[in-house]
């Protein structure tokens, strides 16, 4: 409960920054005013704070694609990850985003780093495709060296044969 | 004698780093010349495998205090004795009693071998030494190699190092010895690049660290707060070139072990990884993604503009010249999986030479230029070696993975890395041509990525 009465208060002070930084000649407001702001949480919406890596994360189906073995397509299910990735980047034009590009274990050094290369930017051009400006987005391969499932399976090496997109600022 | 003196001497001058002007007295070998005759190639293994080899800890004319290890020069003699006898003990070929097994020997004995008593041990050959130490602080060892059977002197030579040296002085009487009796070159006096490893698997701390070929003194070069990945030593040991994620993504940088600075490879904004030296140590070659695509570049060592080799819509990557620098081998899904090509060195006359079943990756050529080391990826990931041309693959080493094959300098031994399953947990290993001799090497922490360099001069 007091968490999200913090971000609730964030978000409203993240809010306000905003609209002096866009409006500076405005009058700065009036003594109170902000703490008014900040005490009415109950009246706002709590959740992410809108453009953050949270608020993506809460707005997207999914921050990551999945890979077959040694393939690099965006399949069905991938199309629909980065249509709502694409929406969410659409909605915030000033956010650019790092498309980090990973291979299982069952590779070599080198050629993984080539392989999460490729599936980044496969991710990347579909991002693309749907009308973001690629100056928006930067790959970055990680290979093998990061792999979020630790298992030494098939199940494991399917979930770490991903590309994730990470909101940079 | 004076023939004698002058192999010593041609030995000194093949020793630069150490001080060649200087006159090594080597006590005079009551044994008759080594016999011309017995110059040629022991090319079959098992006639000399076996061979009983004893290694007497090396006496000292007067036991004086020394900075090498040990204090003592008397100290040091048996330290010296260890690493020749372990060196020779840990390729797998010979079966060394060494100082802690074996009585001492005087030092006059050096020059004059007691083979009776050697014959009464069966002791085959004999390896004596000593250790001096001289006014300027530095040490003179000598090394000899004896055939007990025959009575003979068959090789010796002198060192003058350094005291904190001592152990390449003990790595040349090795590599004597093993040369003399084996007809390949030597390998002992090398050193190796590689990544040490810590950590959990998703967040492994990757360092890059140097050591001797016996795992002696290992230093670490950077401090792991940037991922390190893949160093390759220059021919002449003065550079690194290795991937760093040091800003964030992956570069190539080269770095310089006597200044401890570094440089990027090249300034592109594009991720460069898969460094390689040239034999002569003037270009580097590395793999550059470009949009996603993969393809191999040359560029000088010393910076300037990059040469594409490759230019196949498939990831083209890796590579590495055969010794002449006129070809290289390098890989490429262009055909689907991971295979070998063979090329000529500005490009052209690209050709697939891998068609053994499964993928092959991470081609090594050997420095002596016949064979090619690779992993062969067919169920297992296991180390694997065809001639230059495809022809007589064949397995080294057969475990859940093993990966990126680097050759000792005289292309006797293939060292790689092992991977455990599940854990992740990481080591090196070598194992010899024939397969049949497989050892892990000791490192402080996991290692990964091991690189060896030549034969020190």
């Amino acid at each position: 409960m007091n968490r999200s009465l913090l971000i609730a208060g964030i978000a409203a002070t993240t809010l306000v920054l905003g609209a002096c930084a866009s409006k500076p000649k405005e009058l700065p407001p009036e003594p109170g005013t902000a703490a008014t702001q900040t005490t009415q949480p109950p009246m706002q919406p709590t959740g992410p704070v809108p453009g953050s890596q949270a608020d993506f994360l809460a707005s997207v189906m999914s921050d990551t694609v999945l890979f077959d073995l040694d393939r690099y397509n965006i399949d069905a299910s991938d199309q629909g990850i980065l249509q709502s990735q694409a929406v969410w980047l659409g909605r915030y034009p000033n956010k650019t985003v790092t498309i980090e590009g990973h291979a299982d274990e069952r590779g070599t050094r080198d050629y993984n780093l080539a392989l999460g290369e490729r599936r980044a930017n496969s991710a990347k051009n579909y991002l693309v495709s749907l009308g973001i400006d690629p100056s928006r987005i930067t790959v970055l391969s990680y290979g093998k060296e990061r792999p979020i499932a630790l298992g030494s399976d098939e199940e494991s090496w399917a979930r770490n044969r991903r590309a994730v997109t990470v909101t940079v600022n | 004698m004076t023939l004698r003196f002058l192999v010593l001497a041609a030995g000194m001058a093949s020793i630069p780093a150490l001080v060649a002007a200087q006159q090594v007295a080597v006590p005079t070998s009551e044994a008759q010349p080594a016999d011309e005759g017995l110059t040629g190639s022991v090319s079959d293994e098992n006639e000399w495998q076996d061979l009983g080899i004893a290694i007497p800890a090396f006496p000292t004319n007067q036991s004086v205090a020394t900075e090498a290890t040990g204090g003592t020069t008397e100290a040091l003699g048996k330290n010296v004795a260890r690493v020749v006898f372990n060196d020779l003990k840990n390729n797998g070929l010979f079966k060394p009693l060494g100082p802690d097994q074996l009585p001492a020997v005087a030092f006059p004995q050096v020059a004059a071998p007691a083979f009776d008593t050697w014959r009464g041990r069966s002791a085959e050959m004999l390896v004596q030494g000593f250790v001096k130490a001289n006014p300027d602080g530095r040490l003179t060892v000598g090394c000899y190699l004896y055939d007990v059977a025959l009575g003979s002197e068959l090789a010796r030579q002198g060192y003058v190092v350094k005291a904190d040296e001592w152990r390449r002085a003990a790595h040349k009487c090795a590599d004597m010895v093993y040369s003399r009796l084996s007809g390949e070159s030597p390998f002992f006096d090398s050193k190796i690049a590689y990544i040490a490893e810590t950590g959990p698997k998703d967040r492994r701390r990757k360092q890059l660290a140097i050591m001797d070929s016996d795992g002696a003194n290992h230093r670490f070069i950077t401090n792991g707060q940037a991922t390190a990945l893949t160093p390759r030593y220059s021919p002449d040991y003065s550079r690194i070139v290795y991937l760093s994620y040091l800003n964030g993504a992956p570069r190539i940088y080269v770095y310089n072990v006597g200044t401890g600075q570094q440089t990027l490879v090249t300034s592109s904004t594009n991720p460069t990884f898969a460094p390689r030296w040239s034999p002569d140590g003037r270009y580097i070659l590395y793999s550059m993604a470009v949009s996603g695509n993969t393809d191999i570049y040359r560029v000088p060592a010393t910076g300037g503009a990059s040469t594409r080799l490759t230019d196949s819509p498939g990831i083209d990557v890796g590579g590495s010249y055969s010794p002449d620098g006129s070809k290289i081998v390098f890989e490429s899904d262009r055909s689907g999986g991971q295979q070998l090509y063979v090329m000529d060195a500005d490009g052209s006359n690209q050709k697939r030479i891998s068609f053994f079943g499964g993928r092959a990756a991470t081609p090594e050529w050997s420095p002596r230029g016949d064979q090619i080391a690779f992993t062969h990826m067919a169920g297992n990931f296991k180390i694997a070696v065809t001639d230059p041309y495809g022809k007589g693959m064949r397995s080294l080493t057969d475990s859940w993975q093993d990966e990126a094959p680097t050759w000792s300098p005289n292309g006797r031994i293939v060292q790689f890395f092992r991977t455990e399953r599940g854990s992740g947990k990481t080591g090196i290993w070598q194992v010899d041509l024939t397969g049949r001799n497989e050892r892990k090497l000791n490192t402080p922490v996991d290692g990964s990525d091991p690189a060896w360099g030549p034969v020190l001069p």
